[in-house]
């Protein structure tokens, strides 16, 4: 069976006909297999859903018990028949419980990574690299211009402002399901250990993965707190409330952003961020050429992101690749307006 | 370099004026000279090299990456200097190859515990050598299944390419001196040393765009805080200041005495003025002001001097500080100071002065007179535009300096006195210099707000007569103002006389640059004309803006919505009779043109409204413009 035969690019999402299932559909279906917890990726009100079981924990949490009919845990290295396919569970490295999906039929492996990273990451499990035929990727950062650097490097910055403003709050702004728990990751492995604070908006999904054993420190909810003694402390904020009123509670803040998109200078400035931190939970530019190396696949499909360059890329290489074109993931028009990072919350 | 890269990328973003000052004053305090000295000349604008050219940074890229990958790339950041620096490969030069064992397969297979610090059982994946580790230009092993997990253990590696990178007086040093063919390869060499950040910095500097919201007075502040000193008084010993501003920066730190100007000719920094808002006149009090004329024309200093050796100097400056006395030969006669022996020895003939002045400085506008008669701006540039100065141009278009300050005379330095005394003494200072190049700029009379309001309206019959057509607007002063360099709050206001404005239609748009590199900002629009085949819209400017981002956002989705097709960056947007958006163009005035279509050109044009409510064939025709044009007794540009 031809690769195209085992897995399709649908309206509803990538289609496996063969073992009747779709993976991160993006509307109802009857047999969903979920990648992660980001909402783009998983929805609710499907009838049976397959996924690790910190993704459905975090499902669970964002949708209430019943948000889909029935559901089933999957380990990573975990693999389950379903129709004429079989489906492995391998870690993405992208957030806790992220899982790339390998669709094996006959003498054909395909893998559906969903969204990864292939940088070091204290709050989940590192990228592996599994060998296949045709690979799927993201391309959220896919051009050279996106080379994301040390995230420890950026903590620095962060913590050196700190320092040079002492009189000044900071505020982060990251994505509040991994993000978020990376960045203060980070920050507890740069050696500070003063509280930090958090949005209340963050506060549940946190408290998640403290319970799954990810060691974050003292964190303290920013609700309540004083004006005067936010003065130099460091608050955690969804990207959305950073340039809200909600910041008038704060002393002369200094806004910083964690987000690939800081890599772009004008990207930042739209934001009226004024200290950009170069922290993705995507794979960059070399992340994704190494990878795709790395799979061995000779065959390269491009989901959403900046497809056209990458796939430019792959057929330099002698790669057959070609843009899958899904939809419900992202937008670049309205990524210039709305600025979700690349739809991944 | 990386640490001036560091404070340039911060002050970009931030945009509080005294978290800036704090910035900039650590970045003083923490780097030592010459360093800081040239940061500082850098923030002032104050270093000169010949700049390299575009073209030059995007033959460099050109040969190391792909042209395809950098085209998508240039479109999406928007600005060439910041995606060549993102972009720019990691060099392998001077890097032992770093062997990268293959794992087998099964270990691979084990990496799903979840990890809790930074370490990781499989090796790192390489920033520096290794797969993937150059853009473009890397890959080697491309079958076999490398790990590719990246660890914070890396943090010291992977900034720069080729330790250690350059300093920012290397950099400054080597530019001045270098040759123009050596000018890539140094350029290369750098590139491959510096981070992204340094990269970018760099950059930015040998191309002459730095643009970060810096101005050279908020450098010259930051440095005067660095030893609690007024920045009024860098201000004033900063002309005769050479970069790395060494004998400075020991002033300022207490190790050396106040640095003093020897020029015997110095520019004095230019004050300027605020657009004053209809709104604002409500505060205002017009007994508190004098009034003037604004002229079209260029804003200059006229200095006068003499040195140690009584050997008399007359320059003429540019606003900015530049030397501008080559281009205007016919006028430093006027300036030139008699020396004693000519006054003494002139007695046969009626002397032309028989006074003496040591020095001075005024401040006016540089106007080309005819028959006494101030001509329009489009005639002025016709001066300026020509390279050689040739008797002919001279005579033809003969220069004329029409001064309103006086910022210091034998009496010495006058900025610290208020501009009503200052003014007392520019008029007398003019009557005794009795030159014919040389006159005052008058000043209007008025007792309320509503006599300036018609004064503006009609200069003409407010007392500018025949030169009404080379006013701009009017000028109102605080009588109490001392000359301040920079752009004071309230003390010197402009109020210009409306500017023209049409109905356009939008054509055509480009994405813009920098910050607007996302969004649709560069606009060309056009007018109806009889064209051969029928009524037809004809492209008469450009405009890139004039409109807020409010109103940017919506004529970005306008734009999104009705392409009608695509050319690279450029959409051609839905311009018919009944469909499309008209803008109202505002502009200072109009040229006949042969590079346009239209055969007219605009100066200075920007979106004054957005006419959602107007279809475009209500738009304005050509004629409208041809009339305006006549009105103007524009002539052809060079
Ligand atoms: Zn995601």
């Amino acid at each position: 069976m031809r690769p195209q035969d085992i897995l399709m690019p649908a309206a509803t999402g990538l289609c496996c006909k063969p073992g009747g299932f779709h993976i991160d559909p993006v509307r109802p279906v009857e047999r969903a297999l979920i990648t992660h917890g980001h909402s783009d990726h998983a929805r609710p009100g499907h009838g049976a859903v397959l996924a690790t079981q910190e993704t459905l924990d975090m499902m669970r949490l964002r949708y209430g018990d019943n948000f889909a009919r029935s559901t089933q845990a999957i380990s990573y290295g975990e693999t389950v028949s379903l129709g004429e396919v079989s489906a492995t569970f391998h870690p993405a490295g992208h957030v806790l419980g992220s899982a790339q999906i390998a669709v094996t039929h006959g003498g054909t492996r395909i893998i559906a990574s969903g969204d990864y990273k292939d940088a070091s990451d204290p709050t989940c499990a590192p990228f592996e690299v599994v060998p296949c035929d045709v690979f799927i990727t993201e391309a959220t950062f896919g051009l050279p211009v996106f080379r994301h650097g040390n995230a420890a490097d950026e903590v620095a910055k962060l913590l050196a402002s700190v320092a040079l403003f002492p009189e000044r709050a900071h505020l982060v702004g990251a994505y509040s399901l991994g993000k978020a728990q990376r960045v203060i990751a980070l920050i507890r492995e740069a050696g500070y250990d003063a509280p930090i604070y958090l949005h209340g908006a963050m506060e549940k999904i946190t408290h998640y993965y403290q319970s799954r054993g990810v060691k974050l420190g003292d964190l303290r909810p920013v609700k309540g707190m004083k004006k005067a003694d936010l003065a130099g402390t460091i608050t955690l904020a969804p990207p959305s409330a950073t340039s809200d009123i909600w910041t008038r509670r704060f002393p002369d803040p200094v806004t910083a952003f964690a987000s690939g998109w800081m890599r772009v200078r004008a990207r930042a400035r739209q934001r009226g961020v004024e200290l950009p931190l170069v922290i993705s939970d995507h794979a960059d530019w070399d992340g994704l050429i190494a990878t795709i190396n790395a799979t061995g696949a000779g065959e390269i499909w491009v989901t959403h992101g900046e497809e056209e360059a990458l796939v430019h890329w792959c057929t330099t290489k002698g790669l057959a690749a070609r843009p899958l074109a899904l939809v419900g993931y992202g937008d670049e028009e309205e990524a210039a307006l709305t600025d979700d990072e690349g739809g991944s919350e | 370099m990386n640490r001036f890269a560091e404070l340039l990328d911060r002050l970009a973003y931030e945009p509080g004026r005294n978290n800036k000052l704090r910035l900039i004053t650590s970045y003083f305090r923490e780097v030592p000279d010459p360093d800081r000295g040239y940061a500082l000349a850098a923030l002032t604008g104050a270093l000169s090299f010949k700049h390299a050219k575009p073209g030059l940074i995007r033959d460099l890229i050109a040969a190391r990456t792909d042209p395809v990958l950098f085209a998508l790339s240039y479109d999406y950041v928007g600005d060439l200097s910041e995606t060549v620096a993102l972009m720019w490969p990691r060099s392998f030069l001077k890097q032992p190859p770093t062997p990268e064992p293959s794992p087998p397969l099964a270990a691979l297979a084990e990496g799903g515990e979840k990890q809790t610090t930074g370490e990781t059982p499989l090796p790192p994946r390489s920033r520096r050598g290794g797969v993937g580790g150059g853009g473009t230009t890397a890959t080697t092993a491309s079958t076999v299944n490398l790990p590719s997990q990246r660890t914070s253990t890396q943090a010291a590696s992977s900034g720069h390419n080729n330790p250690p990178p350059p300093t920012l007086t290397e950099v400054v040093i080597t530019l001045r001196t270098l040759g123009k063919t050596e000018l890539p390869g140094q350029l290369a060499r750098w590139l491959d040393e510096l981070d992204e950040t340094g990269r970018w910095a760099l950059l930015k500097l040998v191309t002459g765009a730095m643009r970060i919201g810096i101005s050279a007075r908020l450098a010259k502040t930051a440095a005067a805080a660095l030893g609690n000193k007024d920045p009024h008084d860098v201000e004033l010993i900063w002309p005769g200041l050479t970069p790395p501003y060494v004998d400075l920066f020991a002033w300022l730190e207490g190790r050396g005495d106040k640095p003093v100007n020897r020029d015997p000719a110095p520019f004095r920094p230019v004050m300027l003025a605020h657009a004053i808002e209809t709104t604002d006149f409500a505060n205002l009090d017009a007994a508190d002001y004098i009034a003037e004329w604004k002229w079209d024309g260029i804003r200059v200093q006229a200095v006068s001097g003499r040195d140690e050796n009584d050997n008399a100097t007359a320059r003429l400056y540019s606003r900015t500080g530049e030397d501008i006395s080559k281009s205007f030969p016919d006028l430093l006669p006027s300036l030139r100071l008699q020396d004693s022996s000519d006054v003494t020895l002139d007695v046969s003939r009626k002397p032309l002065r028989t006074f003496r002045h040591q020095a001075f400085a005024i401040d006016g506008e540089l106007l080309v007179l005819r028959d006494g008669r101030v001509q329009s701006f489009n005639v002025l540039q016709q001066r300026l535009n020509r390279k050689a100065v040739t008797p002919k141009l001279m005579k033809d278009f003969p220069i004329h300096l029409r001064v309103y300050d006086l910022l210091s005379d034998d009496d010495g330095d006058l900025r610290e006195l208020p501009f009503a005394e200052r003014r007392t003494r520019l008029e007398a200072f003019i009557a005794q210099l009795d030159d014919p190049r040389i006159d005052l700029s008058p000043t209007i009379p008025f007792d309320d707000w509503e006599t300036i309001t018609a004064a503006r309206a009609d200069p003409a019959s407010a007392g500018a007569g025949d030169d009404a057509d080379a006013v701009e607007g009017v000028m109102l002063k605080r009588r109490d103002a001392v000359y301040l360099p920079g752009r004071p709050k309230g003390q010197w206001w402009k109020w210009k006389r409306d500017p023209h404005i049409i109905d356009a239609v939008l054509m055509y748009a480009q994405r813009g640059h920098g910050k607007r590199s996302s969004f649709y900002s560069d606009y060309t629009f056009g007018v109806w004309t009889n064209g051969e085949s029928g009524e037809q819209l004809v492209p008469v400017g450009k405009a890139y803006f004039g409109f807020t981002d409010e109103e940017l956002i919506q004529i970005d989705r306008f734009v999104r919505r009705n392409t009608t097709e695509k050319f690279g960056p450029v959409r051609h947007v839905v311009h018919e009779a009944n469909q499309g958006l008209v803008l109202e163009v505002a502009f200072e005035g109009l040229q006949r043109s042969t590079r346009h279509k239209s055969g007219v050109a605009m100066r200075f044009p920007r979106i004054n409204r957005l006419r959602w409510d107007k279809p475009p064939r209500e738009a304005d025709r050509l004629e409208t413009l041809e009339l305006m044009l006549k009105a103007e007794g524009g002539m052809p540009s060079p």
